[in-house]
């Protein structure tokens, strides 16, 4: 048979302008298919920007205060008995002796500004000024004792309710359970606002200050959590990456291939996948158990985010010296240079840029590190003290940046969430500035061949 | 710090040696030309000095500890034990009597002698150790006192030894080299092959790390199991810790907290992170590539403490608003399995979709344009010839991805409750293995009892789970990758 007829419904021939029914369900599929791709990326960019836009929505309010400027009669009878002003005898006067002088001071200024309240006593006005004032003016009294006597003007922390209504976090509403304030203190507060007394200022405070007890949200600063986490990073810098340098080269140059070469790479690369916890696990047992290193060190937190980064470091280092390529060593080779000679005079300067880019990215890994730190202890220690020198900034107790930001975000007082996702900024910004680093050591010094 | 000098003085004779060498082969040049370069003979004496030094010094202050500890203890006898109390507890007393001696001493409250010379029966050794800021439980008893005295005594013998030790050492060393050098010694050979050692030891890390970890991990547990039968560990249903006693540690409710919390997160992070992929590989022109693929991979580089928070401030009010009380009623926190599982998934987007990005480019090209000859279309090609081909490598990924899910703390530990319960409904407060061996062992420096010691037990379970699909996911990998090279 030589002319085949079809029978049937044979697939009409379809033209070229235009489409039969299967292609065009061909076609849709294909264009179905590419807009779930396009969903998906789209849905992480999503997920991205709703992430940032959570944290700087709810973290900016942290880097302003509300301050109050308060005019203080320091009153000699009360502060200074003898009129010696012996800064020994003013000492003795604690903070409570000051607390009723901020009172009064406020007080006063809100009468002489006639504000009309319902306040007969000056101790009501407790409610609007920080626990911290006291301190502060007790500090400035015992350094300059001869202004005693006079009225000097403090700019003081407001309560953490004062600035939670100020940021909208407080209100009329949710203070109706309150014991620490009540609404006709909100009055008093709008009326101080439109005096000029009360507003809210940038808070360097809560950049460099320390942190503070649960009931003093406003005064609490991420500063020394901030040097607990940079004494922790030396460690990690001066450890990991001459160890983690060291590795490589071994690994990369040296290594002959032989079972113990082997067995050093499947632990590298399986520490790279060890949760972090365990290393936490691992620096608890060996360095506060066996060792006796000091609870809550820097030292430890150090050693301990040394042994987590080394993968890492070890792992962008070997992928640096191996871009190097084998000529360079060739010729240093060729000329009499000792393999030693060629790895340390030509391939390391070579491989620098990559090597740092890696250490670069290990550091920022290490330094958002929380979970190895809960079980050293540098949770659940309140960072109220700057350690007062370098040894004891590595061996005393400290915080660091992402433990504190946790400390913060377990405690009751909502006023500690948004110092909670300040703190997540503050972190974000170092982490960027290392990233940003990192990429402009790769793109400035990087040699392909 | 006697540490510190010691530390100064073996780098300052190591520098001394290194001029010294220098001075020396320069000064003998007229005796015939060196073997190797001025600065190698310098280096050999420097490393003469000092890598004997440290290590000994080094292994000195971990030993001595134990050495003192041994024989205080041997010292102390059984006779020292009140009832009731065990030799550990009064070595804590004395460690914490000599270290409020050592307190009294630096503040100048006591003399040095005084300290050693100190006795119950005519001083109130608590009172005097509270001024200097060393708060004691109960009264000193003479035994223990004497025993901190002992302690304090063995401690600075030791301390002077070692600084000894070490100097000679270091001495030892610097002569040792000095009459090496001459033009005839091959002081390049030496220096090289010492640093060849030194290298072969920081590689070695690695493993001493690993032996750290299943240590530190397989010494504890085998404690733990001692007070606890491994039995109820493994075949309880419930997880009920009191530190009084009589806590019921069953691990059931904790795997299955934590595998339902990885499930979820999976299933967020598996479907959006493989069209990314598929997507970024195969549609996607280069611009897009470039910026799309960093911006992903910001979600990896963003540290789980931040995920966290968002998953306890954030998330889950926002489902507490629509599954909660207000809602549909299926609620009841908004910490539960679900916030914590979809906030996982976001973080495991990038880690899945950067994985896969790489097993489908290595897919190779032949095959894409055996698929387009044959007239398939792209989508037709990516289901039907690349993800088949792929396969292996992308179960291999996502293997990696759920190991991180099942290691992941911080987001569980605020974003999954406290409750240890076994249910179905994704609403309700569980725990994981995580969050349970940070509550177990945070603020807790005795490691005594079994509920303590339970967070080693959980910790080895996690480890030998993580290691496992490790293992078997690169061997996945691996064994792809070989079959296209």
């Amino acid at each position: 048979m030589t002319d085949a007829t079809f029978s049937g419904d044979a697939p009409k021939a379809s033209g070229l302008l235009e489409a039969d029914a299967r292609t065009r369900r061909r076609n849709a599929s294909e264009r179905r298919f590419r807009m779930y791709g396009l969903a998906a990326i789209g849905a992480g960019m999503f997920f991205l920007v709703v992430l940032l836009t959570a944290i700087v929505s709810n973290g900016i309010g942290a880097f302003q205060q509300t301050f109050i400027e308060v005019p203080v009669y320091l009153d000699p009878a009360k502060l200074d008995k003898n009129g010696g002003r012996d800064p020994a005898q003013l000492a003795k006067v604690s903070t409570f002796g000051y607390t009723p002088l901020i009172q009064t001071g406020l007080y006063q200024q809100v009468r002489d500004a006639g504000i009309e309240t319902g306040y007969e006593d000056a101790r009501d006005m407790k409610a609007l000024i920080s626990a911290s004032a006291a301190a502060q003016v007790r500090d400035f009294a015992i350094a300059n004792p001869d202004r005693i006597g006079d009225t000097v003007t403090f700019r003081i922390l407001a309560s953490s309710r004062v600035d939670g209504y100020l940021k909208g976090r407080v209100s009329r509403d949710s203070i109706a359970q309150d014991k620490n304030i009540d609404a006709g203190h909100l009055e008093l507060v709008d009326a101080l606002r439109e005096d000029g007394a009360l507003r809210k200022r940038f808070n360097w405070d809560f950049i460099l200050g320390a942190d503070a007890s649960e009931s003093r949200a406003e005064q609490a600063g991420l500063g020394v959590s901030m040097l607990g986490s940079l004494f922790m990073m030396l460690v990690v810098l001066f450890l990991a990456l001459p160890i983690g340098v060291a590795t490589s080269i071994y690994l990369e140059e040296f290594a002959p291939t032989n079972w113990m070469t082997d067995f050093i790479e499947v632990n590298i690369s399986n520490l790279a996948a060890v949760p972090s916890i365990v290393f936490g696990i691992l620096g608890l047992a060996v360095f506060i158990q066996f060792i006796h290193l000091p609870q809550s060190a820097p030292i430890v937190g150090g050693l301990t985010l040394t042994l987590m980064t080394l993968p890492t470091i070890v792992i962008s280092t070997r992928a640096a010296l191996k871009a190097v390529p084998p000529s360079i060593r060739d010729a240093a080779l060729g000329v009499g240079a000792s393999k030693m000679q060629s790895v340390f005079h030509h391939v390391l300067p070579l491989a620098m840029p990559g090597i740092l880019t890696g250490t670069i990215i290990g550091l920022a890994q290490a330094l958002g590190e929380t979970a190895p730190l809960l079980l050293i202890g540098m949770v659940g220690y309140i960072a109220t003290n700057y350690p007062d020198g370098v040894i004891s900034g590595f061996l005393s107790p400290n915080s660091a940046m992402p433990a504190q930001i946790y400390e913060w975000a377990k405690r009751a007082d909502p006023a500690y969430y948004e110092r909670a996702w300040g703190g997540i900024i503050v972190l974000l910004v170092f982490l960027l500035i290392m990233n940003v680093i990192a990429v402009i050591l790769r793109r400035k010094f990087e040699r392909r061949w | 710090m006697p540490v510190t000098w010691l530390v100064f003085i073996v780098l300052a004779l190591a520098l001394a040696g290194f001029v010294a060498g220098r001075v020396r082969i320069d000064s003998a040049a007229g005796a015939g030309r060196p073997h190797s370069l001025p600065n190698y003979y310098g280096w050999n004496i420097a490393i003469k000095v000092m890598v004997p030094a440290f290590l000994v010094l080094i292994c000195w202050l971990i030993v001595q500890p134990f050495v003192v500890n041994g024989a205080v203890t041997a010292r102390l006898g059984d006779n020292a034990v009140p009832d009731g109390s065990t030799i550990g507890l009064v070595m804590s007393d004395v460690r914490r009597v000599a270290e409020g001696l050592d307190a009294a001493v630096s503040q100048g409250l006591m003399g040095a002698d005084q300290a050693s010379d100190l006795r119950t029966e005519f001083t109130n050794v608590r009172d005097r150790l509270a001024e200097a800021g060393v708060a004691l439980g109960s009264n000193v008893t003479p035994q223990v006192l004497g025993a901190a005295q002992t302690w304090r005594a063995l401690n600075a013998n030791g301390m002077l030894l070692m600084s000894v030790a070490v100097t000679a050492l270091a001495l030892a060393g610097l002569v040792w080299g000095y009459v090496q050098t001459t033009p005839d010694f091959r002081a390049r050979n030496t220096v090289e092959n010492a640093l060849r050692i030194m290298l072969l030891a920081a590689a070695s890390l690695a493993i001493l790390t690993t032996i750290g970890i299943v240590f530190s991990l397989i010494g504890n547990t085998i404690k733990f199991f001692s007070l606890y039968p491994a039995s109820e560990f493994f075949g309880s249903f419930t997880w009920s810790p009191s530190f009084g006693g009589g806590s019921e540690l069953g691990i059931w409710p904790l795997l299955w907290g934590t595998l339902y919390i990885s499930v979820i997160a999976l299933t967020v992070a598996v479907p959006i992170g493989l069209f990314a992929a598929v997507y970024l590989s195969e549609y996607a022109g280069p611009r897009m590539r470039a910026w799309a693929k960093p911006m992903l991979e910001v979600l990896a580089g963003i540290p789980t403490i931040v995920y966290g928070l968002f998953a306890l401030l954030t998330v889950g009010p926002l489902l507490l608003s629509v599954f909660g009380r207000d809602g549909l009623g299926w609620m009841q926190a908004g910490t539960a399995v679900m916030t914590a599982g979809l906030v996982m998934g976001i973080m495991l987007i990038p880690f899945v979709s950067s994985l896969s990005d790489d097993i489908i480019n290595a897919v190779p090209q032949s095959l894409r344009d055996g698929s387009y000859g044959l007239g398939a279309t792209k989508s037709e090609t990516i289901k039907q010839v690349i993800l088949p081909a792929a396969l292996p490598g992308i179960v291999g990924a996502i293997l990696l991805a759920a190991s991180r899910a099942i290691g992941e703390t911080m987001i569980v530990v605020l974003g999954a409750g406290a409750a240890a319960r076994l249910s179905l409904n994704p609403f309700d407060a569980m725990t994981t293995v995580t969050a349970k061996i940070v509550s177990q062992l945070t603020g807790d420096a005795d490691f005594a009892s079994p509920e303590a010691l339970v967070a080693f037990a959980l910790g080895m379970t996690l480890f030998v789970m993580t290691l496992g699909l490790n293992v078997f996911a690169l061997y996945i990998v691996r064994k792809y990758r070989e079959q296209y090279e």
